[in-house]
């Protein structure tokens, strides 16, 4: 048996709760330089108990950068593909961060908050493969003219989702006041014991949840306290393999998997993150004249029969042979139990119901074009 | 069985030999080791009865959530039985992965190769390190 068993290496970051992750049989990885825990015994256990009741996820490998200043808004509004300027304080926005040929460098978060004493400021999460590359993205653009200030807050924070049906009635008990009166998708900030907390109705698992972003030194308390107030809705730990297991089932894209540099911000189906008109943004021309153009591939989800799964690369086929795309992420959905896939493929295969296959290590398995997402919360 | 009773191969599966009237038996399967590494198992290839395998030779590939992984075969000969109860009952690789977790069973043509398999003592060391 070979191919599977992965290893911690080496000097990794680790976040505030490492230690936790470790003494409560955590499997640690190395996830894009950070040590994390893929599961804490069983991905499928921890995704079900997400869907059913509430887990806890340590996410403090994610980049937080902040922006101050008066004109911290018009500089994110130049480097993002959604518009910042109208962004009402409280509100957050999934965006992306595109090169001048559209391709994606990050897809992020952009939170519009202001400060305990009223000070405005601007949030943003990155993915933490990419934090140095839209660091060094953020210096090349920045300038002189603007009143901006930013810093790196990610090694000094960190950051727990809470994530389930049972999610804000756990995180009201934390945080003093109930996570329900916030919107979807948007975010206040609290002080906690003279500590400033950021509290969001976000999350990348498809299930209504908040995400806790608390300095790192009472990281560990926080989570210690949600672990203990969630004992009675069986709240448990969970890890990468769930996050990662929950986010493709909502069919959430993933850096590195549904974007990337290579891929036009255009064919990632996500009409909602693109604000084009009278906008100016590296790529935003490019993304413009992509979407005249009939033949650029499509995100689309594939539902297949068996137990066998389909992987990143692995070629999406015609019942007669011919190779029309790529699989970019596929799993064993736990919630469905079939073999789910998101892949690339030519326009005119993109139909729901179209019968596909994936060429799964030299074996045709047939596939159909299902609607995206493939679950979505009750 | 008696994990005292087996022999290991580096990439994780375990055979037991047992003496018949034509030659030895081997009965082999993955250790308790590999069934927690991969955990989450969601698939198994198994190899056709009559198939000659060569010691080291790929004979089937076991799938979890978060990837696949070959099976090697720790001995040389031809594959007698395969344990089909395996495909819809996963679970029994980490309830019992030494006993009805057994994979295959192969009437073994060819014995050189079998000293090189590692005992219990030395495989338990190799996942000290790997772990």
């Amino acid at each position: 048996m070979t191919g599977s068993l992965e290893k911690t290496t080496g000097s990794l970051e680790k976040t505030a709760l490492h230690d936790w992750h470790q003494s409560h049989g955590g499997k640690m990885v190395d996830f894009a330089g950070w040590s994390m825990p893929v599961h804490y015994g069983s991905i499928t256990e921890e995704h079900l108990a997400t869907r059913q009741q509430v887990a806890l996820f340590d996410v403090s490998h994610m980049g937080r950068l902040i922006f101050l200043g008066k004109d911290a808004a018009r500089f994110l509004d130049r480097l993002t593909t959604r518009k910042v300027v109208d962004l009402k304080p409280g509100r957050i926005r999934y965006s992306l961060i595109t090169r001048d040929d559209g391709g994606v460098l990050d897809d992020v978060l952009v939170y519009r908050l202001q400060q305990p004493d009223g000070t405005p400021f601007f949030g943003m999460v990155v993915n933490a493969s990419n934090r140095q590359q839209i660091v060094h993205w953020i210096q090349e653009h920045e300038a002189a003219a603007l009143d901006v200030t930013w810093v790196d807050e990610t090694l000094n924070s960190a950051m727990i989702a809470v994530q389930g049906p049972k999610a804000l009635e756990l995180a009201k008990q934390v945080c003093g006041f109930d996570p329900a009166t916030l919107g979807y998708f948007s975010g206040r900030s609290i002080v906690i014991d003279g500590q400033m907390w950021v509290v969001s109705r976000t999350g990348y698992t498809g299930e209504n949840g908040v995400e806790l972003v608390v300095p790192a030194v009472v990281a560990e308390s926080v989570w210690c306290q949600l672990m203990s107030a969630g004992e009675a809705v069986s709240v448990r730990a969970a890890g990468l393999g769930a996050r990662d297991t929950l986010r493709l089932e909502a069919a959430m894209p993933l850096y590195g998997h549904e974007l990337s540099c290579e891929i036009n911000a255009m064919q990632a189906g996500l009409p909602f993150a693109l604000s084009l008109k009278d906008r100016i943004f590296p790529g935003r021309d490019a993304i413009a004249n992509a979407g005249d153009d009939p033949l650029l591939p499509r995100r689309i989800g594939l539902q297949l029969d068996g137990r066998r799964v389909p992987r990143q690369h692995y070629n999406v086929v015609t019942p007669a042979g011919e190779t029309i795309g790529e699989v970019t992420s596929g799993t064993f959905s736990p919630t469905l139990a079939c073999p789910i896939a998101m892949a690339y493929v030519q326009p005119q295969f993109a139909e729901l119901s179209t019968e596909l296959a994936i060429d799964i290590r030299g074996q045709q398995a047939p596939a159909k074009v299902v609607k995206l997402p493939f679950y979505q919360r009750p | 069985m008696n994990p005292a009773d087996l022999k290991f191969n580096k990439t994780h599966e375990w055979v037991h030999l047992e003496a018949s009237e034509d030659g030895k038996i081997a009965t082999i399967g993955i250790s308790q080791f590999a069934v927690e590494q991969l955990t989450d198992l969601v698939y198994i290839e198994l190899p056709e009865v009559g198939r000659t395998l060569a010691a080291g030779e790929s004979f089937g590939e076991i799938e979890s959530v978060k990837a696949v992984s070959d099976l090697y075969s720790p001995v040389s000969g031809d594959v007698l039985e395969v344990n089909s109860a395996l495909a819809d009952n996963l679970e029994v690789f980490s309830e019992d992965p030494y006993g009805a977790g057994w994979i295959m069973k192969v009437k073994v043509t060819d014995e050189s190769g079998i000293d090189q398999l590692l005992d219990e003592a030395a495989y338990a060391k190799q996942c000290a390190e790997e772990g």
